[in-house]
């Protein structure tokens, strides 16, 4: 059971961020890097914000990270999530991918295990549209 | 960088003239455009003009409140109108935008309308009614439970708590002082609900860490302001009331993700286009009116506009130093935590009213300038004096 309900909205590709989501059909995390100055970036963009270069390449980084900051949410503003609360909200900085934080959940922790610094690894799971969402879990 | 200098030419050489107010609470058969006229008629009054005297027409309201249909409603063909796409940041950056239609000779009288029908339109700010795909990314955002402004607060509040030690039990002492402002505001949705640091530490977290008295309430109102020139204010029906300064600085790099820099290396260069505008100090400064969504709001405010030092909010905001009396009174009319949800636009009210020397018990003594600070991706603040 993937760790929010069913009815929460999906990732719709976009032109830009279409080589990241198909990284994520295979269950590989894919990140954006510049082709030109290498610098990480996400999410996906038409340019490189500290060159402005054209060229990037979507390389595939380890999927570790360390949670950089984080909340457990106790009221689900969204209808989807009333039977998810409470569920953590995780920012994570991503190992081997410069200064890119991912928005994404820790699964297997409880509310009170979450910390600032707490290492995690990436956790693939299946969404309803037959891809793979990247989540983590306790490292 | 701003031509400061340049800047300076327009100190004092515009003003607030009329404030206006309608009814604020939840009104299910009043829309926007209705309780933001209400509140034009009587910014009106208070100033002594009348509709046709209006040139400029801003208008400003979540869920895209038009200022054409606006102006077709009070049958107006204004010089300029505008509205600014940017939510409640809008509010210091359009009363400055009023202020250069006026110095430039553009026009000679701006009405800013403000309409919100938020509690009946059950608008949540993160519920499904807020999905725009596409337009900003933090909407991908959603699928990982990230639905709302209160939750990327919320990760801020964290690093604040984790990088500077600081407490659940400190921020309560900022609703705590705004709910005793709001018991001496007949406005004040919540006048008669007071409340204690132990009330605030027992009630439910919305996102952890913040907890439901540490969010903005969710209501229905119209606020309506009249900025005019410098020369033309004399002859309104009550004091002007200038603005002195004023001030922006944007964050637009790593945007998608709440700002994990707290905005320290943005608004401060606000802060300072506005004191050096204006020829002020923060010493200088009565009162301040923040723009407070949440909380935390106000300490990242008080730290980045260098009211204390980053990390001190906490110690800060503590022993009575925020409330009437105190060294430095935030947020009299008890702001979004407890007075009513316009978006920044009662802050600029009551900035008026205090200088003005209209507000009885929760007067400021010899108020002469308050500022508006609003923080965020496009941080704004206002320096007014009587
Ligand atoms: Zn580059």
């Amino acid at each position: 059971m993937a760790y929010l309900p069913e009815g929460t909205p999906l990732p719709a590709a976009d032109l830009d961020d279409s080589p990241y989501w198909e990284g994520c059909r295979r269950r590989e995390l894919r990140i954006q890097r510049c082709a030109d100055c290498g610098r990480f970036r996400h999410p996906p963009s038409p340019v490189c914000p500290a060159c402005r270069s054209f060229g990037a390449e979507f390389v595939e980084v380890p999927g570790t990270g360390t949670v950089f900051t984080y909340t457990v949410a106790h009221h689900p503003v969204h209808p989807a999530l009333k039977a998810a609360v409470p569920y953590n909200i995780a920012v994570v900085l991503l190992d081997g991918a410069g200064d890119v934080r991912l928005v994404s959940n820790v699964v297997d922790a409880r509310p009170g295990e979450m910390a600032v610094g707490m290492r995690v690894r990436l956790r693939w799971e299946p969404t309803s549209d037959g891809s793979y969402l990247p989540r983590f879990e306790k490292a | 960088m701003p031509d400061l200098e340049r800047l300076k030419r327009l100190r004092n050489r515009t003003a607030i003239v009329g404030v206006g107010a309608s009814r604020q609470g939840t009104f299910p058969d009043l829309d926007p455009y209705t309780l933001a006229i209400e509140a034009f008629r009587s910014a009106l009054d208070d100033c002594g003009l009348v509709r046709g005297d209006i040139d400029g027409l801003i208008v400003q309201g979540p869920g895209g409140v038009s200022f054409v249909r606006m102006g077709e409603m009070l049958g107006l063909n204004p010089v300029a109108g505008a509205t600014f796409d940017i939510g409640g940041f809008a509010t210091g950056p359009l009363i400055q935008y009023a202020a250069l239609l006026l110095d430039s000779g553009i026009c000679r009288n701006v009405a800013l309308l403000y309409g919100n029908a938020s509690r009946t339109e059950g608008r949540r700010f993160g519920g499904e009614t807020t999905v725009t795909p596409g337009r900003e990314y933090s909407s991908a955002f959603y699928y990982y439970g990230l639905t709302s402004p209160g939750a990327a607060s919320a990760f801020q509040a964290r690093l604040h708590f984790e990088t500077y030690g600081t407490t659940s039990r400190q921020l309560a002492a900022v609703p705590v002082a705004q709910r005793r402002h709001a018991a001496l505001n007949p406005q004040a949705i919540k006048k008669d609900s007071p409340l204690t640091v132990e009330k605030h530490q027992r009630s439910r977290f919305i996102c952890e860490p913040l907890r439901l008295y540490d969010y903005c309430l969710i209501n229905d109102g119209g606020v309506a302001l009249i900025m005019t020139t410098a020369e033309r204010a004399k002859d309104r029906r009550k004091r002007p009331v200038y603005l002195m300064g004023l001030g922006r600085h944007d964050t637009y790099r790593h945007s998608s993700l709440p700002n994990y820099l707290l905005w320290r290396e943005t608004m401060p260069m606000a802060a300072e286009m506005a004191f050096g505008m204006a020829g002020i100090g923060r010493d200088d400064v009565d009162a301040l009116m923040i723009y407070d969504s949440f909380s935390i709001n106000i300490w990242f405010a008080l730290e980045n506009f260098g009211f204390c030092k980053p990390g001190e909010a906490g110690a800060f905001t503590q022993d009575g130093r925020i409330e009437l009396g105190g060294e430095i009174p935030v947020n009299t009319h008890g702001g979004h935590l407890a007075e009513s949800y316009m978006q920044g636009w009662l802050h600029q009210v009551e900035a008026v009213r205090q200088l003005r020397g209209e507000c009885g018990a929760r007067q400021v003594r010899g108020a002469e300038i308050v500022q508006y600070i609003c923080r965020g991706n496009v941080a704004s603040t206002l320096i007014y004096r009587n």
